[in-house]
């Protein structure tokens, strides 16, 4: 038995010539709001169906809820609760109904099915359309059907991949208000990926994934940090002046940008009070913001995140066909 | 009043009250059971819900039986001795119409493959042997219900309604669906696209079909016909139910000589239970077979 929630020692899956995950490690410990992040195609999904049992390693181990996803399969597989890309509901059947043949799929003692079953639903808010067929819920609805379904049998990990791909905006960040909810109201440790960088984060801890392999895994914030430079602008009287006292002063390069005075700075909460003793400006406002996570990929990997998106696309074509041969 | 824009969350969470969380129990046969009678029963609401189904399938069984039955009967009348068209086919059709809904049935997983649900089976903490099972047994069920709208007609192509036959037509029914659909299932593990498996179901089904004897009498055939025949598996169901139809008419000795001949190996004639085990045997063999590609893991 494993203490970790999730516990991953040098996994590997290889397609033919093609290594999806090359050799990864990491651990989530109970209750963590785990993060993966990675372009399409880096080797998220593949991870994750390892994982979940849905796929076997090359090579390497893995526990989840502190069972060996190859020898005790059925165990994992009672102790996780699942989200997929892609909607894995039945659309002639009622949001009940989907979720009543999960109970029995999993065996849940059927005496508890009542009460879980408007638990989840409800905190979904879905339970005023329980009745409703599938077919007719809108994408948000469905994919909060399947949260919901996921978390039905009262699992230690549930796994959400891509939770948000393909839905507009404000259903993604309502969507995110459930997960987060869930975080905080529910014992239970969760496991996503996505390839939206604000999504991350929320996330307690993310892993960077790049082309199978895990090139960072912190907090947001460490993350963050470790890239350096927070990015400071500032409005002043005289801009010239100021970049010139900036220059002078304290050795920083600045620009206009956005009409701004903008320049970059480690430790940008620190230097702001510096900045008003000892510019000899007037400063009007500052605005201070770290670096995205953009920029935590940017500098992980040496490129931006849509740019590792069309590099990958062919070998993601190529996988595709082979899960379809299969 | 103005009403302001409200945020995209939720307006009033749920309140943080706890349910008892719940526990899956490991499964055991028990398990295994409910898994079966889940995927059973998820094929009974969605065949109930799709009515037009329940028409469909039983268009082309009819067209043969009646069109076909009656267009030829006038030149068919020498070699009937005086027996209907319609009632020596009929036994055909009641093989024909199972068939089609069972292969429908099995079809379904291809859907649920294409629109992800057979995702969430696969995940399931349970044998896919059971989600295998569930699902041929369900395909047999939903079969069994069109084969008893054929049988309610029996009397339409004078047919008596004799208990005995009907609930041996009605087995033999649900032995051959559920071959049928393990058929189907097995097939389906291999073929991802509908098109295909379409395809596929009209090139097997159709011509295993014509071969087996249900449009004709397997007697005095050309030879290279004749060893198709007995390699048809669809001879071994198409015939103990003739067999079964035709002992409770009342015919003269020439036509039921003529038209119910036995099916022969090697000039031996093989006993009606042999046939349906013929049936089950082969239904069971693709069951083990889909159940093993189902159970592949990459």
């Amino acid at each position: 038995m494993q203490d970790a929630a999730i516990s991953v020692q040098g996994l590997v899956k290889r397609y033919g010539e093609i290594e999806a995950v090359a050799g990864i490690e990491f651990e989530v410990p109970k209750g963590e709001l785990f993060g993966f992040l990675g372009p399409n195609g880096a080797g998220k999904s593949t991870t994750i169906s390892m994982l979940c049992t849905l796929v076997r390693p090359t090579a390497g181990r893995a526990f989840v809820g502190g069972y060996d996803v190859v020898s005790e399969r059925d165990a994992v597989r009672r102790h996780i609760g699942l989200v997929f890309q892609d909607t894995t509901l039945d659309g002639y059947l009622s949001a009940e109904q989907n979720l009543r043949l999960h109970a029995e799929l999993y065996g849940m003692p059927r005496e508890h099915v009542p009460a879980r079953l408007q638990e989840v639903l409800e905190m979904m808010e879905l339970w005023e359309r329980r009745k409703t067929l599938v077919n007719h819920f809108s994408g948000g609805m469905k994919r909060r059907l399947e949260i919901a379904r996921g978390l039905l049998h009262s699992p230690r990990v549930l796994f959400l991949d891509e939770p948000t791909i393909g839905l507009d905006p404000q259903t993604r960040s309502s969507i995110w208000s459930y997960i987060r909810r869930l975080e905080t109201e529910q014992d239970i440790t969760i496991f996503l990926t996505t390839h939206y960088m604000d999504e991350a984060e929320y996330c307690r801890r993310i892993a960077i994934m790049d082309r199978g392999r895990i090139v960072a895994l912190d907090t947001p914030d460490a993350l963050k940090a470790s890239v350096g430079k927070d990015r400071v602008q500032i409005h002043t009287e005289n801009d010239e002046a100021t970049i010139v006292a900036l220059r002078e002063r304290f050795g920083l390069d600045a620009q206009i940008a956005e009409n701004l005075v903008t320049f970059g700075v480690a430790e940008g909460e620190q230097f702001v009070p510096r900045l008003f003793a000892e510019l000899g400006q007037q400063i009007r406002s500052v605005n201070l913001s770290r670096p995205s996570l953009d920029d935590v990929f940017m500098s992980y990997t040496g490129k931006t995140i849509r740019d590792a998106e069309a590099s990958s696309t062919d070998q993601l074509r190529q996988m595709a066909t082979m899960w379809k041969r299969r | 009043m103005s009403v302001t824009a409200t945020p995209a969350a939720p307006q009033h969470p749920a309140q943080g009250h706890r349910v008892a969380a719940t526990h899956v129990p490991s499964g055991g046969l028990r398990g295994e059971l409910r898994a079966v009678k889940i995927v059973w029963w998820r094929e009974l609401i969605r065949f109930s819900r799709d009515r037009l189904r329940v028409v469909t399938s039983l268009v082309q069984p009819f067209l043969f039986l009646f069109v076909l039955g009656e267009g030829l009967s006038s030149i068919a009348k020498e070699g009937t001795h005086g027996v209907d068209l319609k009632t020596f086919i009929y036994p055909g059709i009641l093989c024909m119409a199972v068939m089609f809904t069972a292969m429908f049935s099995a079809a379904s997983i291809v859907w649920d493959r294409e629109f992800g649900f057979l995702r969430e089976m696969m995940v399931a903490p349970v044998k896919r042997s059971s989600l295998v099972l569930g699902k041929c047994l369900g395909g047999a069920t939903v079969a069994g219900f069109q084969g008893l709208i054929v049988i309610a007609i029996a009397g339409l192509v004078h047919v008596p309604y004799a208990p005995v036959m009907m609930l041996a037509v009605f087995a033999l029914q649900l032995l051959l669906a559920f071959s049928i659909t393990a058929f189907g299932v097995m097939a389906a593990a291999r073929v991802s696209q509908m098109q295909s498996y379409m395809a596929l179901m009209q090139m097997a089904v159709m011509p295993m079909f014509f071969i087996s004897g249900a449009l004709f009498p397997i007697s005095g055939l050309p030879t290279w016909l004749s060893v198709l025949n007995r390699i048809d598996p669809l001879t071994y169901a198409v015939n103990p139910m003739r067999q079964v139809v035709f002992a409770h008419l009342t015919i003269n000795a020439a036509a039921r000589r003529a038209l119910t001949p036995a099916v022969t190996w090697f000039g031996w004639a093989v006993p009606g239970l042999l046939e349906a085990g013929v049936v089950l045997v082969l239904g069971l063999v693709m069951l083990g077979i889909a159940i093993a590609e189902f159970s592949r893991v990459e």
